[in-house]
């Protein structure tokens, strides 16, 4: 059993009675004190900047060529906080327990209120630093509702919400590094934690430009990598997007937690062949207009606007009348499956269903009609639908059309699940600490807030949160016990040995001179896992998945094909230092899967569903955290953290 | 969407490293769908590349939806490509035809010089930003977001401003090789809040005088970096920088 | 900003081009308004009362110092600024982004720059520095007949005054295009942001652009085709 460290006390005072009872850290050793921060997207820069503020030597590291294009700059919709501008009842309690729910009770009923408690404090921050969210005409921030929640709480900057709040944070960075007190490393990835008695005191980080192996010494190490969703090949992370940082530091000792529990986003535009490099994300909010439908005869070839109104299954309206198109990502994704899988999907794929505007249009037009008191003849009425409809959508119809050719506001668009966010990630405790002690990891690559299913527009709360609001307080705790620790030299035994093994590790594979490239073997892995670990899951095709990826491992380390030299830049041997973890992890991932016998959140299990097709938790065996310890190859020993719930009942989800 | 297989022939910028002279080289594509996005056109190379035993071509990207800002490619003279408002991975072959002669570049300009083949060095953008593209304000100094309210058309403005992805297109497209597109935009979504006021004049004469130092040109207003701009940022940026750049110099005590 | 960077830094250096380019603009409207008395039709009476005036009377003379140090200035920091921005990109494209993203003459302001310094070069020729030696450079009294001088220049049909024709016509095209991009750019470069006045003064900048420098160019072909006495 392992322990979180989740301050005693009642739910509500645990975070305050912990920022007042934590150790500090004073000013003048504060500027002795050096800290790696791995990965600078929203969880990295803004810790990177308040790290620096607070007069910590802070270094960066980051594979882009510049700390603003990690992958959080791609987020559309919003981010969440319980600041109750629009009087619909919201508060921090409701907040948390929106996330308890949304993530099918698996999460941390600590840190999911920590989380709600600092969100209202990400907004201020945020505006102070002039990120420019939507307003309304009085001046006052403007909210929408986000995700099926019933409240609105989500504030947004039109569809590029995460790049303003990135662009925010990297330019507080940014302000740190002109004044000094971080320093940045772009283009450079983490190849190994270096642990020196027990401890993570560095790094070794590979420069992609010159392909040379670095040295850095830090008091602390943090992760802020992201998420592993490239893992299946096909997904809406960045091409770079890897778990190569939070790998090794499992390889060192740190817990992997919940690796099994990924987020498929239902509303992705479909794949079109097998050149596809990746998918792309329309954004959530569409489903608060579109209606989701599929032909009510299989195999259907006519062409959506031929289809008769009444030769039209609107599934999710059929099936969840309550919440309609609306229903959580999870639902909605595999209710696509479903549909697909027994032959009414569209398209030429028929990987695909319609998401339909038409509806939309019409109402609109006519409430736009009706404002202008007008009789309108139903074209114009039509015109002045699609005119409202790209008012709210412009952005996101003309990247579909971008990349289909086709014109939304004439045919319904198609779309398809995608995977889309890692909910899993490494162990942390309450201070965000992995079971290496000094090592931390923050955002979207711990585990800890969203349990088993993410709702919309958390992902951006919970990079800042970990960012600005948590880990200034909880590092103090940990490095106030290092004031007497000198900054180690970089000629020390544990710096040499890592990069020994690092470097003979790049060797290793730049020798191998196989026949295969690197890329049609991540396609392999991502084919294995989107067949046998995506959207449902069971038990004997994560067997047949786990063999088949120790073969590919097998296949990887004895034929792949890497070109080139070593010290040069060399895009292929960055992918396959990172392809060889995905295939590792790939493993932890079916064998998590296969372990827990039970569907909760994205993790469906087809042994245990409803007699309606609902996804079955298994509160009584499975309310615990699956971390598990690497132990050799192909070898995992699972520790179990309990979930107790001392506030919120768990229930069974229903969206009927 | 009626698409079908194209073959194409491409010249492409070849450059082994910032020191390499380099060159161009040519190369048959075959068979490729148009539905593919034109990176997805460099992986099928590449991949072909690899199994000749060649080197495949190194360009930057990332999220490849048009967002991140990485991609970088000057197609057929034109920074990202033939389509208006779009991005190197937002672009589809269903842009070109058969036979088609496609050529690629990188951004050409001294202040971002090349790292490989298509890959140039953008770090000038961070070190302009560093010179004053941020608000002085540290974590929890922060009063409630409301209680400032901003005039929707200012803060639609900065929103507009804001939207820059910081990709270079605007420097690879003006004729000056100027930074101007990039820092106005910078420089007005800050300098048209409020909370971007007290450091406004300071901003400016700090951004400009490290654009300068970067070794980008002067701005002439020729509209090229709006022409190509993915995000549509306006060049009445560059306006506003002027004016608050003469403000800042005429009232400075030095 | 300290006055040198003024001259140096690079949105200085505009600042400077913009200033001595509306100066040089407001000049222009004063010397094709009194070059149009030629049309009067007089026998070139009252074109040579206002070149009187404007050459016998101190605070013209002066204002004229003025100018040429705007025009010095505007044509040596414009040089500057075209050397500088061409040395900005070592290697060129191979394939030009040419006029799909900017008109050619916003890019060739610097050559309608040296076309237009190559007319005033021959424009000074003509009637300036006759004009001066005759009266002596301090002296306010003593100037020729301009009128008589530029009809002389003009008619004919000799290759000189073909030629001087010609280099005339082709500084006053340059002029105009030198003129549309440049008026508006000024303002832009002065801060001006406000699309309705964006308009307002990109209208008026190629208003300007087309009729001032079409006076101009109407002048010689006037004499020559002997559309006035």
């Amino acid at each position: 059993m392992i322990d979180a460290k989740i301050p005693a006390g009642s739910l509500d005072s645990k975070w305050t009675k912990y920022k007042s009872t934590c150790k500090l850290v004073n000013p003048a050793n504060k500027r002795s004190l050096e800290i790696i921060v791995v990965g600078t997207g929203l969880a990295g820069a803004s810790a990177a900047a308040a790290l620096g503020e607070l007069g910590y030597k802070v270094k960066t590291f980051c594979f882009q060529d510049s700390p603003r294009r990690a992958h959080s700059i791609a987020a559309q919709g919003g981010i969440n906080a319980a600041k109750n501008y629009q009087n619909d009842g919201d508060s921090t309690y409701r907040l948390f327990y929106d996330t308890i729910k949304g993530g099918d009770y698996r999460a941390r009923e600590g840190n999911v209120h920590r989380l709600a408690e600092v969100s209202a404090n990400i907004i201020d921050q945020c505006v102070a630093q002039g990120v420019p969210f939507a307003r309304e005409y009085g001046g006052l921030l403007s909210n929408r509702s986000f995700g099926g929640t019933q409240v609105q709480r989500t504030f947004y900057a039109a569809g590029q919400t995460g790049q303003q709040l990135l662009i925010g944070a990297y330019q507080a960075q940014e302000r740190q590094i002109a004044l000094g007190n971080v320093v940045q490393y772009s283009r450079h990835e983490m190849l190994d934690v270096v642990m020196i008695d027990g401890k993570a005191r560095g790094i070794i980080a590979r420069n992609l430009v010159t392909g040379e192996l670095e040295r850095h010494f830090g008091h602390a190490v943090l992760l802020c990598t992201g998420g592993y969703g490239n893992v299946f090949y096909l997904s809406t992370n960045a091409m770079g997007s890897n778990v190569t940082a939070a790998w090794k530091a499992h390889k060192k000792g740190a817990l992997f937690a919940n690796p099994c529990f990924t987020q498929i986003h239902p509303t992705c535009i479909p794949v079109s062949g097998d050149h596809q490099s990746k998918l792309t994300l329309m954004s959530e909010s569409l489903r608060n207009d579109g209606r989701i439908w599929v032909p009510k005869q299989q195999g259907d070839t006519r062409k959506s606007i031929d289809i008769p109104e009444e030769e039209r299954d609107y599934y999710l309206e059929r099936r969840y009348p309550a919440f309609g198109n609306l229903v959580p990502r999870d639902v909605a994704s595999r209710a696509a499956k479903e549909r697909c899988d027994a032959g009414y999907g569209v398209g030429t794929s028929k990987q695909a269903v319609y998401l339909d505007f038409a509806a939309a249009i019409q109402r609109y037009g006519k409430i736009e009609a009706g404002k202008r008191g007008i009789e309108a003849d139903a074209e114009t009425i039509t015109q002045m639908g699609k005119d409202v409809v790209k008012e709210k959508y412009g952005n996101l119809f003309d990247m579909y059309e971008k990349i289909t050719g086709e014109n939304p506001y004439e045919v319904p668009m198609r779309i398809y699940p995608a995977v889309h966010y890692t909910m899993g990630g490494l162990w942390v405790d309450y201070e965000l600490m992995t079971t290496i002690p000094g090592l931390y990891c923050l955002g979207e690559a711990n585990f800890s807030d969203h349990g088993a299913n993410r709702l919309g527009a958390s992902a951006l709360m919970q990079g800042l949160a970990d960012g600005y609001f948590v880990i200034p307080y909880t590092i103090g705790n940990y490095l106030a016990d290092e004031i007497r620790t000198k900054a180690i030299p970089t000629d020390h035994a544990a710096f040499a040995e890592a990069e020994s093994k690092v470097r003979d590790r790049i060797h290793m594979l730049m020798n191998i001179k196989g026949s295969k490239t690197v890329e049609s073997l991540h396609k392999r892995l991502g084919k294995i896992m989107w067949e046998k670990c995506g959207m449902a899951r069971n038990a004997e095709g994560l067997k047949q998945a786990i063999k088949e990826i120790q073969q590919l491992k097998n296949e990887f380390w004895s034929d792949v094909k890497i070109p080139g030299e070593i010290n040069e830049m060399n895009p292929e041997l960055d992918k396959a230092n990172r392809v060889a973890d995905f295939i590792e992890l790939g493993e932890l991932m079916c064998i998590d899967a296969l372990n827990r016998e039970e569907s909760c959140g994205g993790h469906f299990r087809e042994e245990h569903q409803t007699e309606e097709g609902e996804a079955l938790r298994h509160d009584d065996k499975f309310m615990y955290v699956s971390a598990w310890e690497m132990k050799g190859e192909h070898e995992w020993e699972m520790h179990k953290e309990e979930l107790n719930y001392e506030v919120v009942k768990p229930s069974q989800r229903s969206y009927k | 969407m009626e698409h079908q297989n194209i073959n194409l022939k491409l010249k492409v910028w070849r450059q082994k490293n910032s020191t390499d002279k380099g060159g161009f080289e040519t190369y048959d594509v075959k068979n490729i769908s148009q539905e593919m996005s034109f990176l997805e056109m460099f992986d099928v190379l590449n991949e072909e590349l690899i199994a000749e035993d060649k080197d495949p071509i190194a360009f930057d990207h990332d999220c490849r939806e048009g967002i991140c800002g990485m991609c970088s490619m000057y197609i057929n003279g034109r920074p990202h490509g033939p389509w208006e408002a779009n991005t190197t991975c937002q672009l589809h072959m269903r842009a070109f035809s058969e036979g088609e002669t496609i050529v690629v570049e990188p951004w050409r300009a001294n202040a971002f010089p090349i790292i490989k083949d298509l890959m140039v060095d953008r770090t000038a953008f961070d070190r302009i930003i560093q010179a004053g593209g941020y608000i002085s304000v540290n974590t929890g100094n922060a009063v409630d977001a409301n209680a400032l309210p901003i005039e929707k058309a200012k803060a639609d403005a900065s929103f507009a401003a804001a939207a820059c992805i910081g990709c270079g297109a605007c420097v690879a497209a003006c004729k000056n090789s100027s930074a101007m597109l990039f820092l106005s935009a910078k420089a007005a979504h800050l300098n048209l809040l409020p909370q971007g006021q007290p450091e406004r004049k300071t901003r400016v004469m700090n951004m400009v005088a490290q654009m300068d130092k970067e070794g980008f040109g002067a701005c002439t207003n020729t509209g090229a970096c709006e022409a190509v701009c993915p995000k549509e940022i306006s060049i009445t940026n560059i306006a506003r920088l002027n004016l608050d750049y003469t403000c800042a110099g005429l009232v400075s005590d030095k | 900003m300290t006055f040198k960077q003024m001259f140096t830094s690079s949105v200085g250096k505009k600042l400077v081009m913009g200033f001595t380019g509306l100066f040089l603009v407001l000049f222009l409207i004063v010397h094709v308004g009194l070059n149009a008395c030629i049309w009067a039709n007089d026998g070139g009476e009252m074109f040579n009362k206002g070149a009187h005036f404007m050459g016998a009377n101190w605070v013209p003379r002066l204002l004229e110092v003025g100018l040429f140090a705007g025009l010095i200035l505007h044509i040596i920091q414009g040089l500057m600024v075209e050397f500088s921005n061409r040395s900005k990109r070592a290697i060129k494209y191979d394939v030009a982004f040419g006029n799909r993203g900017s008109k050619w003459y916003s890019r060739s302001m610097g050559l309608l720059g040296i076309l237009i310094l190559i007319f005033l070069i021959s424009h000074l020729a003509h009637f300036w520095i006759p004009n001066r030696s005759a009266q002596g450079f301090v002296g306010l009294e003593g100037e020729i007949d301009l009128y008589t001088k530029m009809k002389d220049t003009f008619t004919g049909d000799s290759w000189q005054v073909m030629v001087t024709i010609l280099v005339y016509v082709v500084g006053c095209i340059a002029l105009g295009f030198h003129l549309a991009h440049g008026v508006q750019s000024a303002c832009r470069t002065f801060g001006l942001s406000n699309p309705k006045w964006i308009a307002v003064v990109s209208a008026l900048g190629y208003a300007y652009a087309i009729i001032v420098p079409l006076m101009f160019a109407l002048m010689p072909l006037s004499f020559h085709f002997g559309w006035i006495d």
